[in-house]
């Protein structure tokens, strides 16, 4: 059975999807096995959020929504582990 | 004097792997990718400063991802060699970053750039096995780090720039590895035998029978001479008058004096403290500096030693202190005038030096002094040193304080300056003199002693006798035995040399 889950979140961080929040970002998104991708808009097109090129390559500035989708058995704990690290802006959880 | 292979050290350019089966080829980026994480790795953990560490941080990332390790395997799935398909992929995403329209992404294709060549020097066979022990090396140039760890016995190093590798001058002088600067090495094919003569700027390609008779020839008069002075080591020097001339040694690094009995010198002239500073992320602290000061003053048991304050900027960069981007970073902002602006890091200096003081015979010497003013601030920023760590039961001594005489506005006006003694810094006193960079070959004449630098020579030192002031040089004159006779008659009776060039200048000293 495929679990599947989706979530936004707005980009406060001052620089936007720079260096190093996209580091923290595709790290984190790598300790989960489901596929995990995020756009600019709830209909894509989807960049792979484990890596850190597609990431960057984003430029998601500051201000931007960003949707994500998952599909794997962990796709919950995902989008909500990556929805937490942007919400504490990138900084490590208290 | 050098003989040795040549090997020729290609930057930019890089020598191709060449063709190979795609099996070895995939395992071939496979380890190369592996050792650059575990390097970078290193670098991380040992960074201890955020800014660097997310920089390696995000280079790690980009040798973890699929969209980079992917299309580099699918290059080489059409028989291309490993270094290629690995350029091809990190110069399109260069390519990409550099024609970003904002300035953040252009500025991290450097990040890029840095991570592409880490892989590459890996797949050309790494840095360290690249040289031979006792080769004869031509490079464009040369990292003091990598200097350290090349076995140079027997060998030399020819280069063509001299911009960025004062410190490597340094270093090759200190341990008497023979060194040319400024050959241009356009059109020069590598290989085979060849001989490098220093002394006589020399670097003879496959030397014939003839050649070769008369370079061993000169090689064993040199050795004769280095063994007739050798044996005078322990011996003060003196003139053919009968004067006394003290002969003191320069350092670079404190592993230095290893190899030297302190009885052969008449103290350290000048202790660069820039080792301490470089090839790190983060200044040294309080307590190492200490360390290092005190066990360079108990080295020396009782004979002065000078520290020379940080000189970094000009030739002598450090990361997060210089600044980056000085048009002319000669004339720019080096020396005390950088020490000014980070009082916290003088400070810091300053009572780990006052603090060794109370360990032997320190003096303290302050690099770039033009005007009184900047001596005048030291001044008052050693005696608040002192006064803080007494106040907190440290015991601390304020040693003499001097200045390094190297600005001709400095070296016009001595008598305006408040120092206990003068240290003559030839190197740079001569390049401003003149308006010569030493490091350009086509200059060498201009950047050679002449008759202006011999009278401020004179005026300075008839100044200290007159005030019953030290003057001393320090810097490649004094270690140029041709020129001690000339030193001897401005009146220079305290020289510091390279410790390879003790014994020789020693000997001068005497037939001087």
């Amino acid at each position: 059975m495929t679990h599947s889950a989706t979530g936004s979140v707005l980009i406060q961080h001052e620089v936007g999807l720079h260096a190093r929040p996209s580091v923290k970002l595709t790290q984190l998104a790598k300790t989960f096995r489901s596929k995990i991708e995020f756009g600019l808009s709830p209909e894509g097109p989807w960049v792979d959020a484990k890596s850190i090129v597609k990431v960057m390559g984003s430029k998601t500035p500051k201000g931007a929504v960003l949707h994500f989708q998952a599909q794997g058995e962990d796709a919950q704990s995902a989008v909500q582990a990556l929805i937490d690290l942007i919400e504490r802006d990138f900084e490590p959880a208290s | 004097m050098a003989s040795g292979p040549l090997v020729r050290l290609e930057g930019g350019v890089r020598a191709s792997r060449g063709a190979s089966s795609p099996a070895v080829e995939h395992k071939a980026i496979d380890v190369a990718i592996a050792s650059a994480q575990e390097a970078l790795t290193l670098l991380c953990d040992q960074s201890g400063d955020e800014q660097a560490a997310s920089i390696l941080a995000f280079q790690l990332a980009l040798l973890d991802d699929d969209e980079i390790v992917r299309p580099t395997h699918e290059g080489i799935d059409t028989a291309q060699s490993a270094d290629l398909a690995w350029q091809r992929v990190m110069d399109a995403l260069i390519e990409d970053y550099r024609r970003s329209q904002e300035p953040y992404f252009r500025e991290r294709a450097a990040d890029l750039c840095d991570l592409r060549d880490r892989v590459l020097d890996v797949l050309h066979g790494g840095i360290e096995q690249a040289i031979p022990a006792g080769a004869i090396v031509l490079a464009e140039d040369f990292a003091p780090s990598r200097f350290l760890t090349v076995d140079w016995k027997g060998g030399g190093l020819v280069l063509r720039h001299g911009g960025t590798t004062g410190h490597v001058a340094i270093l090759a002088r200190s341990r008497g590895v023979p060194m040319l600067v400024g050959v241009d090495l356009e059109g020069v094919v590598a290989s085979g035998e060849a001989l490098l003569d220093a002394h006589e700027g020399l670097l003879v390609f496959e030397p014939d029978a003839a050649e070769r008779e008369e370079f061993d020839r000169r090689r064993a008069a040199y050795a004769e001479q280095a063994r007739a002075d050798s044996r005078q080591l322990s011996v003060e020097a003196r003139t053919s008058g009968g004067e006394r001339v003290r002969v003191m040694i320069n350092v670079a690094q404190p592993e230095e004096l290893d190899g030297i009995d302190p009885q052969h010198v008449d103290g350290i002239g000048l202790v660069r403290t820039e080792f301490l500073f470089h090839g790190r992320d983060r200044l040294p602290g309080e307590e190492e500096q200490y360390s290092v000061y005190r066990h360079i003053a108990e080295w020396a048991n009782g004979r002065p030693v000078t520290i020379r304050t940080l000189d970094a900027g000009g030739d002598k960069p450090i990361p997060g202190l210089t600044r980056g981007h000085e048009s002319n970073p000669f004339l720019g902002v080096r020396g005390v005038r950088l020490s000014l602006h980070h009082p916290g890091v003088l400070m810091v200096q300053l009572r780990a030096i006052v603090r060794a003081a109370v360990h032997g015979n320190i003096k303290i010497m302050v690099p770039m002094i033009t005007l009184p003013d900047e001596l005048a601030q030291c001044r008052a920023m050693l005696a608040q040193a002192v006064r803080e760590l007494s106040i907190g039961g440290v015991s601390a001594q304020a040693p003499a304080l001097g200045m390094m005489v190297e600005v001709p506005a400095a070296a016009l006006a001595i008598e305006a300056f408040d120092a206990d003694f003068y240290s003559i810094g030839s190197n740079d006193l001569l390049q401003y003199l003149m308006a010569a960079s030493r490091d350009e070959p086509e200059l060498a004449a201009l950047a050679a002693p002449g008759p202006a630098f011999w009278r401020v020579l004179r005026e300075l030192a008839s100044h200290g006798a007159a005030a019953s002031r030290e003057v001393s040089l320090c810097g490649d004159v004094a270690s140029d035995t041709r020129h001690v006779p000339e030193l001897l008659r401005c009146g220079l009776r305290t020289l510091s040399v390279a410790p390879a060039s003790l014994a020789a200048i020693k000997a001068a000293v005497r037939r001087g």
